[in-house]
């Protein structure tokens, strides 16, 4: 239930509902979104994301069950998407819930953090021309520093 | 036997995304050493192993690990996802 990986589409507000809906004693709830960014250029038509079915599960599953852990949360869930995807379509979001807002914010940047540079997902970007590999960034990849070491 | 797979690029660069191969290379970096004199896809595809991760039985490893009992070796460049 609290990590999905799914091609459909998913209803932002229906999900932040349902989420907070079944963590009855929280008193934060913080949820995030990924949506398909377009290019500079403007011409993104699609982006693909390709994942690695059975490893994606496991890792997101471990990365969520060590976030509520770490931050004693109610809960957390990741919808994560795969596939084609528009322009501005939502690619997935994380929820969590606690008693105050600060453990609420903090896991869902840890989560975000180890989803983006741990998970085995892959983008593409296609456009009329041509298609290209979204290259990881650095500034990803020292965004888990933060976490690592600060047990 | 072991499963190989690939992704991303690197799926695209090799021209499959999953293969069996008879190796008895004793680590992840020797099992790629073996494929490299294959073709020249492969050269290509590891031509940079710093720009590579590997995952062993569906688990992060690294080049170094050893392949003893491993059933599934899979090859991608780093993720982006969320």
């Amino acid at each position: 239930m609290g990590t999905r990986i799914q091609a459909d589409a998913f209803d932002l507000g229906a999900e932040a509902n349902a989420f907070a809906a079944a963590h009855p004693g929280a008193g934060a709830v913080v949820t995030f979104t990924g949506l398909v960014r377009d290019l500079a250029s403007g011409d993104l038509q699609a982006m693909e994301i390709e994942h690695y079915p059975g490893m994606t599960e496991k890792a997101v599953e471990a990365y969520r069950a060590e976030a509520v852990a770490r931050f004693d949360l109610a809960g957390a869930w990741v919808i994560h998407r795969y596939g084609p995807l528009k322009p501005h379509e939502p690619i997935m979001m994380v929820a969590t819930a606690a008693r105050h807002r600060a453990d609420a914010f903090a896991a869902a940047e840890y989560l975000m953090d180890w989803l983006k540079s741990r998970a085995p997902f892959w983008k593409k970007e296609i456009t009329a021309r041509d298609s290209a590999w979204v290259e990881a960034r650095a500034a990803d990849e020292d965004a888990l520093a933060r976490w690592q070491g600060a047990d | 036997m072991i499963d190989l797979l690939y992704f991303a690029w690197v799926r695209e660069r090799i021209g499959l995304p999953k293969e069996q191969v008879e190796s008895s290379a004793a680590t992840v970096a020797e099992l790629v050493a073996e494929l490299k004199t294959r073709e020249p896809r492969y050269e290509a595809a590891f031509a940079d192993l710093s720009a590579l991760r590997v995952a062993l039985d569906q688990e992060l490893s690294d080049f170094d690990a050893p392949l003893e009992g491993v059933r599934e070796v899979a090859f991608f460049p780093p993720m982006t996802g969320g």
